[in-house]
């Protein structure tokens, strides 16, 4: 009686712990935003807590002297193509490679991982002149054209494990229940493999609103950036940080993104260790 | 309902390799129960796929109600099939995915209710309609994948070891409900299993099958009783039948027809049995032992008997077999031939 007490003491302790370990990058963001910055770069203060009264001008900085809105929107526009392309490209594509090219299709389907493996910083050079040669230079379509060479990838290679978890038979029965290969992979093969391809999309998303160096060598018109881009330029001026509108702009831009995370978590955990273990 | 008929159907998978079906031949008759029985790895299931329309066949033809369907594919053979692990569809309900067939062949959505009803109270799972297949058992399971294949009235039933993977108990009861099914829905049924006791039982005919070649084709009496050959010979009985290997032949004869002397009639080869190890099965005992001098002495033979209380091991026993249950077999081909006058000392 008296260890099942230690037990679910102790469980909630470290329950706790990373509770606040997790929490507190936002409990940080959250702070900082609403902080006038002579209490911020005070040391004699507490800083975990308010020491001056909290201000908005942080904010109004941010969205009345940034295009914070505008690059908001850019991300998001460019994030939900790129999801478009990679989904349209990568489902078919691992389908494909898990089932229709027998041996080879493993093979080939380690060769395109192999290709997320180059960093970026060894591709942007080559891909500015793609980018160039295309006449996409300073407009968003220069990265939406970029991201998918990452981002299609990693998805076939984490939605090929997941067909390839999908029993054969259940095809082989909807083919004889009267539906063409294609029908069976539209109705059949795609419902059952939902979290493989919601993982695909918060991956891809996530990975795209996170991108730098294409966004920085790419894009150099403020109203054409990123918010992964744009924050740190406009808000980091010579050696002067805006923390205070900073915090605000990763707080905003991060919170969706948690969310959406946190709603998904058990499909995106399915999503990742399909295959890991049988049943 | 129909036909089914294969002509020199072979499936060779890679090339250089022995195939996997090599040159069947055979009929089903119009209603028939017919099993495909032979161990893994003998082909029935490829067989059985290709009838489906899920392999293609390298050579040969395959004909379903009289017309060739080699070209159609699984959906316009008018077929339904129940595969092994059942292939429920994970993320439907039992309903849908007893309307799936309808729903994927068009049928006008106003029949559906009334057809899954249709087949969902054939099969006693009326109730169960809006569960998930992970929330069934077993042999509820099973139920929903038969619900599936007739909902659409076929005209040929495919099932490939249906009550494998279910639990011994279960499975009895299973293939009753599953005779009584064809009995009321007569429809041609292709069965393919490793159980002999589930192709006996069930089959109006059997198909014993081994390395992709049709060893023989008959009733469940006539591949017991008059095997074609030694491999039928043996994969079908439990024990098998003895086989005693002398020149030019073998000599067959099935365990329960090596009785002792007393028992045995008139017209019957007397044969002495050493006696090395008994077994009690309940119903029956298997006495396994050598024979003790004549041609044969020395071979290992089993008996099954209904009773063996007053035997010992250790010692020689007079026992003897029936002549006309003696089964003769050509040594190099193994295939049966007729009975011949052999001398026995």
């Amino acid at each position: 009686m008296r260890s099942l007490v230690w037990r679910k003491l102790g469980h909630w302790i470290v329950l706790l712990i990373f509770t606040g370990l997790l929490a507190f990058p936002f409990y940080w963001m959250l702070i900082t935003t609403f902080k006038q910055t002579s209490d911020l770069y005070n040391l004699q203060n507490n800083p975990f807590r308010f020491n001056a009264a909290p201000t908005l001008d942080n904010l109004r900085l941010l969205f009345g002297q940034t295009l914070y809105l505008r690059w908001l929107g850019n991300t998001v526009l460019i994030g939900v193509i790129v999801v478009a392309i990679t989904l349209l490209l990568a489902v078919p594509a691992a389908y494909a490679l898990a089932r229709l090219t027998g041996r080879w299709g493993q093979r080939l389907g380690i060769a395109i991982f192999l290709t997320y493996l180059v960093p970026p910083t060894l591709l942007f050079l080559p891909l500015s002149r793609v980018v160039a040669f295309l006449g996409l230079q300073d407009t968003i379509w220069s990265v939406v054209v970029v991201y998918p060479s990452f981002t299609v990838p990693f998805s076939i290679w984490l939605l090929m494990g997941f067909f390839k978890s999908i029993p054969r038979d259940l095809e082989d029965a909807a083919l004889v229940d009267g539906l063409t290969p294609f029908g069976a992979f539209m109705k059949l093969v795609v419902p059952i493999s939902t979290s493989g391809i919601l993982t695909v999309v918060i991956f891809t998303f996530t990975l795209v609103t996170q991108e730098f160096i294409y966004a920085l060598t790419f894009i150099s018109t403020a109203e054409h950036q990123t918010v992964s881009v744009g924050v740190p330029i406009f808000l980091v001026r010579g050696d002067v940080y805006y923390w205070g509108s900073l915090m605000a702009a990763c707080l905003i831009a991060s919170l969706p993104i948690a969310f959406v995370y946190n709603l998904f978590l058990d499909r995106f955990i399915a999503g990742f260790t399909v295959g890991a273990v049988k049943g | 309902m129909a036909v089914v008929e294969t002509r020199g159907l072979s499936k060779v998978f890679k090339e250089g390799e022995p195939g996997a079906v090599n040159n069947v031949s055979l009929k089903t008759n119009e209603g028939e129960f017919l099993v495909f029985l032979g161990p893994s790895g003998s082909g029935k299931t490829t067989l059985l796929r290709m009838i489906a329309g899920l392999e293609y066949p390298t050579a040969g033809e395959i004909l379903i109600g009289g017309q060739v369907v080699n070209r159609l594919s699984p959906r316009e053979r008018r077929i339904a099939m129940v595969f092994q692990s059942y292939a429920l569809y994970p993320h439907l309900s039992v309903y849908k995915n007893i309307a799936f067939p309808l729903k994927a062949q068009k049928v006008a959505k106003n029949l559906h209710r009334q057809k899954v009803e249709w087949a969902a109270s054939l099969l006693g799972i009326g109730g169960l309609l809006e569960r998930k297949p992970r929330q069934l058992s077993g042999g509820e399971r099973q139920r929903v994948a038969l619900a599936r294949a007739i909902v659409r009235e076929p005209s040929v039933f495919l099932l490939d070891e249906p009550l494998s993977n279910l639990d011994a108990k279960l499975r009895a009861s299973a293939r009753e409900e599953l005779e009584r099914f064809h009995k009321r829905v007569g429809t041609t049924t292709i069965y393919v299993t490793h159980d002999q006791m589930e192709a006996m039982a069930m089959g109006d005919r059997i198909v014993v099958l081994n390395k992709g070649i049709v060893r023989q084709l008959g009733s469940p009496k006539e591949v017991y009783d008059e095997p074609a050959d030694t491999f039928v010979a043996t994969f079908l009985g439990s024990p098998p039948m003895n086989l005693l290997e002398s020149g030019e032949v073998i000599l067959g004869f099935r365990p329960e027809q090596f009785v002792p002397a007393a028992l045995s009639g008139t017209n019957a080869v007397p044969l002495n049995l050493r006696l090395e190890v008994i077994e009690y099965l309940g119903a029956e005992w298997i006495l396994s032992g050598s024979l003790a001098g004549g041609r044969f002495d020395g071979k290992n033979v089993v008996a099954r008997l209904a009773s063996a209380q007053s035997f010992e091991i250790g010692k020689v026993y007079d026992f003897a077999v029936p002549e006309r249950e003696l089964k003769f077999f050509d040594r190099t081909s193994g295939k049966r031939t007729p009975a011949q006058a052999l001398s026995w000392q």
